[in-house]
């Protein structure tokens, strides 16, 4: 991506972040509005949208506890794509399987073409798919710049003695990588805290870099899971916000895990509800809205989702 | 474009080189003039061992998380390596043995470091303890690598550069200064380059550290060779420069432990802790002698003063891990900073 373009939409992305979130709230529904005005949906092969990211048939249980019972799931290209559900509902345990961190029972993870039993988590970042983690998962003891360079390690290619004697191509490895995380940085507005130990941010601003250690590897896949857990209102606009700003950008496809109704509403063009590890509802906000075993499921367990975003 | 906060505006900002460097020129330039041969005997060449050992485990340990208890053993395969090097092949200049004995203990480490791939903290120091247990046997065992002497304990060859005897004390102290100076300083280039940030990556998040696409087994038996070529090179030093005698009983299981707690006293991830750590380990028996004489006389023989050594000693290590788990380097950046602040504000 060339650098001027890249400015560009960073200053616009920081600036105007607020108002790309005001916009995305009431309601506006993308897949609906792209399949009703037959423009472009996006990722069309021939009129067929290919999915990016397709689950079939996964099933997962953890002794007697069944996590996931036959999930199907598709994800296209570009789009953000919210999991919902109570506590224990199994979204977790899905981004999991699509990360490879767990491998299921039974089903397949089919990624961009290719189909996996598991997927290898250690070819995650080359396959384009970053994550973050429901708890923080940061790196405590590195600076806020080098938990985001790390988002680059896959990348590396010189060994350490080159590193060591500052020789070979870890110079040019190195200088790229902390000017790519600057620029991330920059992006989410996270520039003042760079030099920070990751471990001393408040709990916000640490859940905002572990976005950015994803981001700087521009995946094409991004999952997040519950990235606004524990924020208040002002922060969870903030990062809605970033996140769609993220995808504008980076024209990243996003799976977000959110627990608050309303942020996921204003946010996502599609919606997958769980529930007891089981796919309940796949729809527009709009309809999984109005949905009766969405707002059987999250009635039965009211006490739990405090944040009352009513559906 | 961005304001950038600076939270110690008002602290003096010291070069990073500047300390170091004033260091090295006091020990190079002013330490031989005026130090006596027990301050070389006695402290200053121990000291350097350690520290060099100190520093080789807190690369595994403190920077990549493993926890080791097979240190000792890495140094007495540094020394028997280096010996056998030297007596074996001809016309081998010393700092060649020295470096294939750092070769040959990386790669004991590699294998002793297998199991870490599997296995974790406490589980991992029991397994290291199996390359404690089993080098020390091998050396014991098989009289070759003592060249088949009688009692196991063999002279170390006589130090020298470039037919240059360094078999003096001064001489001895700045040999092993002056390794101990150039792997120090590339310790500290590698925990500030990216293999250095992934052992901190795999040590604070091992799963995080998988995902965003370290190579986690490789990085971890990096972390093994390249801290066992340290702690091997270490113990060359102990043997050649320190002791000169080779001999498996002093890189005891004892040893290990010293090393560990050299590093936790001192600060762990920390390539300066490993100095404090290995300064108040050899400092602290010759101090606590000294104060046993003087408060109770002949009472205080060696049966007691290894005793209460043993005590205060655990007693320290336990009051560190409770009160400054962050060893040595934190209280002393912390007085430093007061003191410079209360400087500045006169
Ligand atoms: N590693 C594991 N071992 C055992 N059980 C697990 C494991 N991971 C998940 N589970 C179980 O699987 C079920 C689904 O858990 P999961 O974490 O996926 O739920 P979730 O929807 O993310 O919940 P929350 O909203 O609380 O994060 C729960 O019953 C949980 O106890
Ligand atoms: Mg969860």
């Amino acid at each position: 991506m060339p650098l001027p373009s890249y400015t560009l939409g960073v200053m616009e992305a920081s600036a105007y972040a607020p108002e790309v979130f005001a916009r995305g709230l009431p309601s506006s529904p993308r897949l609906r509005q792209q399949s009703e005005d037959t423009g472009e949906p996006i990722n069309s092969v021939a009129g067929v949208a290919s999915p990016l990211l397709s689950l079939q048939g996964i099933g997962l249980s953890f002794g007697g506890v069944v996590a996931l019972a036959d999930i199907d799931l598709s994800v296209l290209s570009g789009e953000i794509r919210a999991i919902i559900g109570p506590n224990g509902a199994g979204k977790s345990s899905l981004i999991n399987v699509i990360s490879g961190v767990y491998r299921p029972d039974r089903g397949h993870v089919r990624l961009d073409g290719i189909s996996y039993a598991q997927v290898p988590t250690q070819r995650l970042a080359h396959l384009g798919v970053a994550r973050t983690f429901q708890n923080l998962a940061l790196f405590k003891g590195l600076s806020v710049l080098d938990n985001v360079a790390s988002g680059l390690a896959y990348k590396v290619r010189s060994n350490f003695a080159g590193q060591v004697l500052g020789i070979g191509r870890s110079r040019g490895e190195q200088r790229d990588s902390r000017s790519r995380a600057e620029q991330i940085l920059e992006f989410l507005d996270l520039s003042s805290v760079r030099d920070h130990l990751a471990g001393t941010l408040p709990y916000g601003l640490q859940k905002r870099v572990e976005l950015a250690r994803a981001l700087v590897a521009e995946p094409r896949l991004l999952l997040l899971d519950e990235p606004m857990a524990g924020m208040t209102a002002g922060e969870k606009s903030e990062m809605a916000a970033f996140v769609r700003a993220a995808r504008d950008r980076f024209a990243t496809t996003v799976v977000l895990i959110e627990h608050d109704v309303g942020v996921v509403m204003g946010l996502s063009d599609r919606i997958a509800v769980l529930d007891y590890g089981r796919k309940i509802a796949d729809a527009t906000p709009d309809e999984v809205r109005n949905d009766q075993r969405v707002i059987d499921a999250y009635l039965g367990v009211a006490s739990d989702n405090e944040d009352g975003a009513g559906i | 474009m961005t304001a950038i906060s600076v939270d110690f505006a008002s602290a003096p900002v010291l070069p990073k080189w500047l300390v170091p460097v004033l260091l090295l020129a006091v020990a190079y330039g002013v330490v031989p003039l005026i130090g006596s041969s027990y301050l070389f005997e006695a402290i200053l060449l121990p000291f350097l061992a350690l520290s060099l050992a100190g520093v080789g485990l807190n690369i595994l340990t403190g920077y990549a998380g493993q926890v080791s208890l097979g240190s000792a053993a890495f140094m007495a395969a540094g020394a028997f390596a280096a010996y056998n090097f030297n007596l074996r092949v001809e016309g081998l200049p010393l700092i060649g043995s020295i470096f294939l004995a750092g070769i040959v203990a990386a790669a004991i480490g590699i294998v002793f470091g297998l199991p870490s791939l599997r296995l974790k903290g406490f589980y991992l120091a029991v397994s290291t303890l199996a390359a404690q247990f089993f080098v020390q046997w091998a050396l014991t065992k098989f009289s070759w690598f003592s060249n088949n002497s009688a009692s196991g304990v063999i002279d170390a060859p006589r130090l020298s550069i470039s037919g240059f005897a360094l078999d003096g004390a001064i001489g001895r102290y700045l040999f092993a200064l002056t390794v101990v100076t150039v792997l120090t300083f590339l310790a500290h280039r590698l925990v500030s380059s990216q293999t250095g940030r992934n052992f901190i990556a795999i040590r604070d998040n091992e799963t995080a550290a998988r995902i965003i696409g370290i190579p986690v087994l490789k990085t971890k038996l990096l972390a093994f060779a390249i801290s066992s070529f340290i702690i091997g090179v270490a113990g060359v030093i102990w043997a050649f420069a320190y002791l000169r005698t080779v001999e498996p009983d002093g890189f005891d299981l004892d040893r290990s432990f010293q090393i560990l707690f050299i590093i936790i006293i001192g600060g762990l991830a920390s390539i300066r802790g490993a100095f404090f750590g290995a300064a108040l380990i050899v400092v602290f028996p010759l101090a606590l002698s000294r104060l046993g004489v003087f408060l109770l006389g002949d009472l205080f023989d060696s049966g007691v003063l290894d005793m209460s050594q043993r005590i205060v000693l655990g007693a320290l290590i336990i009051l560190f891990l409770i009160l400054e788990p962050d060893g040595l380097v934190a209280l002393w950046d912390r007085v430093r900073r007061r003191l410079l602040f209360a400087w500045q504000s006169t």
